[in-house]
């Protein structure tokens, strides 16, 4: 080590550094672009950085994030190697900058840190988003090309038209192609002719982005290009607006389909059978606490299936909520057919045995139901953002409503349900035993709510209180939709859905929902049998 | 029903009230027979539930209207004497500002708003809580029963009305103290809250009150508009094909149902010391269903009692064992809708009295006579095709 004691060189370096410094060679700047950094000028540095980013070398990533942390170290007096290290504090050793072997440790007194300041730390960050253009994952490039075009400059547009021809994934080059018509629009003396194709190609993107990068274009442009922009702009507003309303009815359509989705079994239960559940929500509330309970059991002995527990969960809480249901079917409600108002007086209070069973077994505080991998997430389409929860949600519901319908129409017990809720002595005269069918019917819509739960279990709070928050809710749709038609009771949902995410920007979420509750109240004054009223014979007695 | 027993009521009701007043007043802290505040307060509150069960009764067992909001107009009564005692505190609150109430300021509103004035008088204040029960009832009534909504729908846009009551007061905007309503009363016409012979005194009122009350309710009931009433109630069809015009009989029953309980809940602030939105719940309204149940629908002192009956239940089993409350409450209904459709009066009172009670729970007019084409029409039989 004794080798580099320096003082006694110190001559000789300041000889060389008279002779030798700064000017470095055109020549080696072109063969080695790493050479710019050993020069104590800031200027020099940046010009370095943005060759080094250019050059696209392999070592030109980990040098540059040396220097960004301040881990790269050159000789204290310039020798003819031009030496670069990097000081690996993560790992304890120095390497060799240039070739990323790993040297002995050079003398602390011989080196010097190659400082950056913010300028040079500008130019690394630049520089790095330019070399992402040629990282291997194209997710890695795609996002360097969106950087480039969110923040255009003249500098930058060599670099893209190099990216371009090189590139091969065509979402990648069509954000490539935005970028250089970005860097093209804030480049001096670009041709009109360009000018206009790079405002159409920026414009075509759409978003507020590119809306905001053309309205700072207006000034100072020829009046063509100017025109152009505005029209763009004006192309742009249009296209905003649709997709913010595309967005209110995507956002209706999945608070309609929760709405549906808790609505179903209240149409079966309460729509073909008349019966006024009011423990409909805690059936819905069981379906939920049989997810919870489902993947507890799940994570204790099959913890490598905890994936499709939920959909486990779902024939688990149909059968739950549905043998609930025919339980109180007949030990409560059989009773008091033909009485409408006392059996919801009846299950009134049987709802609030059942919250307050489930308090007893489980705790008043809310449980904590898994969303698994597969259903979180989100993707873009357009200028909507769709979380995957939502989109399941939503398919499921309609999923659920097709499937109820099908057994309505296909199956020997939903041709039995209509005979009997159609004519019932006719119904029992051919051997239908009545009984038996008002007891599956009322299961059947119980079991539905069950399966509502499984799937509020994860856009809801599970509590004991969790069925509350939909019985109202329910309700309406049922009533609004018309009593004993599923169609309607699909229709009511998601118009109810829509039409209250609609209002909410007008008039807030609260008041929103209050419009939509007297909005119902004067509905069904004009139409007191709902959206598809039932035609019938019998009298309003 | 004999005279004996309209006089019963109101004579039990104001007598226990004042002997509970006296022994309150007169005797020592010490004494064994001494009656604390705690015990006059929640009488008081009783008193107030009974005149809300006696407003569920007069349209439930009388116009067969099974109301799901009435605890709305219970409510809004409320919000008026609130208001009126909220002005009462003047320059007493947080902020030391005679002229705004304490939240008004906390969200920072420079003036009282319109709807405010006038209610720092108690004359005022109590005209309201009969009016503004009054005309919603009336607004609302007039629609519904104009295009005929009845029966369950009836039921469930009365829920949706007190539902929306409830998220439109639990906004601050609307000036009546948001989430947290209005509360911290000082006094009341010059009397301090906290003084047992005001307490006492409002206590005695309500008995006044709910005694007058049952007696209107009685007198109401009984005249040949009441005998029209539970015709509609019994066969609304055929009622209106003899001539008569159900909606206008329902809609004044309905009205003036509204202001009692608007009255009621105008004694109650004053008792509890606080409103707040919660008063709407729709678990509110459906509970004073249950008083009326337990008591007997249809008969107007069996709504007392049962009112009564069920609040002393309440207080026992929340301060004994606080779980049991819900599931006594959930069993009641079931038990009471299935096993004792005429509640405690309709029950007793008729193997006691022997007298023929309001035929509640039972198939009733149409029904009783077709019972078929009823019990068919009840269980949807109008349903043609369910998909």
């Amino acid at each position: 080590m004794t080798r580099y004691f320096p003082w006694r060189r110190a001559f000789a370096a300041l000889l060389i550094a008279m002779l030798a410094w700064a000017p470095l060679t055109r020549a080696e700047a072109q063969t080695d672009p790493y050479a710019g950094l050993i020069v104590p000028n800031f200027d020099t540095i940046v010009t370095a950085v943005e060759t080094i980013a250019l050059s696209g070398d392999a070592r030109a990533k980990p040098v540059l994030t040396a220097l960004g942390n301040n881990e790269l170290y050159t000789w204290k007096y310039p020798r003819p190697d031009h030496g670069l290290f990097i000081h690996d504090l993560d790992a304890g050793h120095w390497l060799n900058a240039r070739t990323g072997a790993v040297i002995p440790t050079p003398p602390f007194m011989a080196v010097r840190k190659v400082v950056a300041n913010d300028m040079v730390t500008g130019a690394i960050q630049t520089a790095m988003g330019v070399l992402d253009l040629s990282s291997p994952v194209v997710a890695t490039r795609r996002k360097a090309a969106e950087a480039i075009f969110e923040s255009p400059a003249a500098n930058t547009l060599p670099i893209v038209q190099h990216a371009l021809s090189t590139e091969k994934n065509p979402s990648v080059i069509a954000t490539l192609q935005q970028a250089q018509a970005a860097d093209e629009l804030f480049t001096p003396g670009t041709g009109v002719e360009t000018k206009l194709a790079a405002v159409k190609t920026v414009g075509a993107r759409g978003d507020m982005v590119s809306r905001n990068m053309l309205a700072s274009l207006s000034s100072g442009q020829d009046k063509t290009v100017a025109a152009a922009a505005a029209a763009a702009i004006a192309h742009i507003d249009f296209s905003l607006k649709l997709w913010s309303w595309l967005e209110t009815v995507y956002y209706g359509l999945s608070l309609g389909s929760v709405l549906l989705l808790a609505a179903a079994g209240l149409a079966i239960t309460f729509g073909v059978m008349g019966v006024i559940n009011m423990a409909h929500g805690e059936m819905v509330m069981i379906g939920a606490y049989t997810t919870f309970c489902v993947q507890g059991f799940f994570r204790a002995y099959l913890p490598d299936f905890s994936g499709i527990s939920l959909i486990v969960a779902i024939p688990v809480a149909f059968a739950v909520a549905g043998a609930i249901g025919i339980v109180i079917e007949r030990s409560m409600i059989r009773f008091l057919y033909g009485r409408p108002l006392e059996t919801l007086l009846a299950t009134w209070g049987l709802s609030l045995v059942l919250q307050q069973a489930i308090r007893s077994l489980f705790g008043a505080e809310n449980q904590n139901v898994i969303t698994p991998g597969w259903m979180s997430g989100y993707f873009t389409l357009g200028g909507l953002t769709i979380t995957l929860n939502r989109l399941c949600i939503i398919i499921f519901a309609f999923a659920v409503v097709g499937g109820l319908m099908a057994v309505m129409r296909y199956t020997p017990l939903g041709l039995r349900m209509r005979a009997v809720t159609q004519n019932r002595r006719m119904a029992a005269s051919m051997g239908i035993r009545t009984p038996w069918i008002d007891a599956m019917t009322f299961g059947l819509g119980s079991g539905i709510a069950g399966v509502a739960g499984v799937a509020l279990s994860q856009i809801d709070n599970v509590s004991p209180n969790l069925g509350q928050n939909y019985i109202i809710d329910s309700f309406m749709v049922v009533v609004f939709g018309g009593v004993g038609n599923l169609w309607g009771t699909v229709l009511a949902a998601l118009t109810l859905g829509i039409v209250n995410k609609g209002l909410e920007p007008v008039a807030g979420a609260v008041l929103g929902k209050i419009v939509v509750l007297v909005l119902i109240i004067i509905f069904i004054q004009r139409r007191p049998r709902g959206l598809f009223p039932v035609k019938g014979r019998a009298v309003e007695a | 029903m004999t005279r004996i027993s309209l006089l019963l009521t109101p004579v039990i009701i104001v007598g226990v009230a004042i002997i509970l007043a006296i022994l309150n007043l007169s005797t020592p802290p010490t004494s064994a027979l001494h009656v604390s505040d705690f015990v006059i307060g929640l009488a008081g509150k009783y008193l107030c539930y009974a005149m809300l069960a006696l407003a569920v009764d007069l349209v439930w067992g009388f116009a067969g209207i099974l109301t799901l909001g009435h605890a709305a107009f219970f409510a809004l009564g409320g919000y008026c004497m609130g208001m009126y005692l909220t002005r009462e505190i003047g320059a007493r609150g947080v902020y030391a500002n005679a002229d705004l109430p304490d939240f008004m300021i906390f969200i920072g509103w420079k003036q009282l708003p319109w709807y405010w004035h006038g209610f720092s008088h108690l004359p005022f204040a109590i005209l309201m809580a009969l009016i503004v029960p009054g005309v919603l009832a009336a607004v609302f009534g007039f629609a519904a029963f104009r295009s005929r909504v009845g029966g369950v729908y009836l039921s469930i846009i009365t829920q949706a009305l007190t539902y929306a009551l409830l998220l439109a007061f639990f906004r601050n905007d609307m000036g009546f103290g948001g989430n947290n309503g209005m509360t911290d009363f000082k006094d009341i016409g010059g009397f301090p809250l906290d003084r047992s012979s005001t307490t006492t005194t409002l206590m005695v009122l309500s008995a006044i009150f709910t005694a007058l009350s049952f007696l209107f309710a009685r007198w109401l009931v009984r005249s040949r508009y009441g005998k029209v009433l539970v015709a509609v109630r019994d066969a609304e069809s055929r009622t209106r094909f003899l001539g008569y015009r159900p909606e206008y009989y329902k809609l004044v029953l309905w009205t003036l149902s509204a202001m009692i309980a608007g009255i009621g809940g105008a004694l109650y602030v004053p008792q509890v010391g606080i409103i707040n939105p919660g008063e709407f719940a729709p678990a509110n309204s459906i509970e004073a269903v249950i008083w009326v149940a337990v008591g007997g629908r249809g008969t107007l002192s069996g709504a007392i009692l049962g009112a009564v009956l069920v609040n002393f239940g309440k207080t026992v089993l929340t301060g004994v064992m606080p779980g049991a409350w819900l599931y006594a409450l959930g069993g009641l209904f079931i038990l009471v809708t299935l096993f004792l459709p005429r509640g405690i009066m309709g029950t007793f009172a008729k193997r006691i009295v022997g007298a023929a009670l309001p035929n509640a729970g039972q198939p009733q007019g149409l029904a009783a006579i077709d019972t078929e084409a009823a019990d068919l029409h009840e269980a949807g039989a109008d349903v043609e095709t369910p998909a």
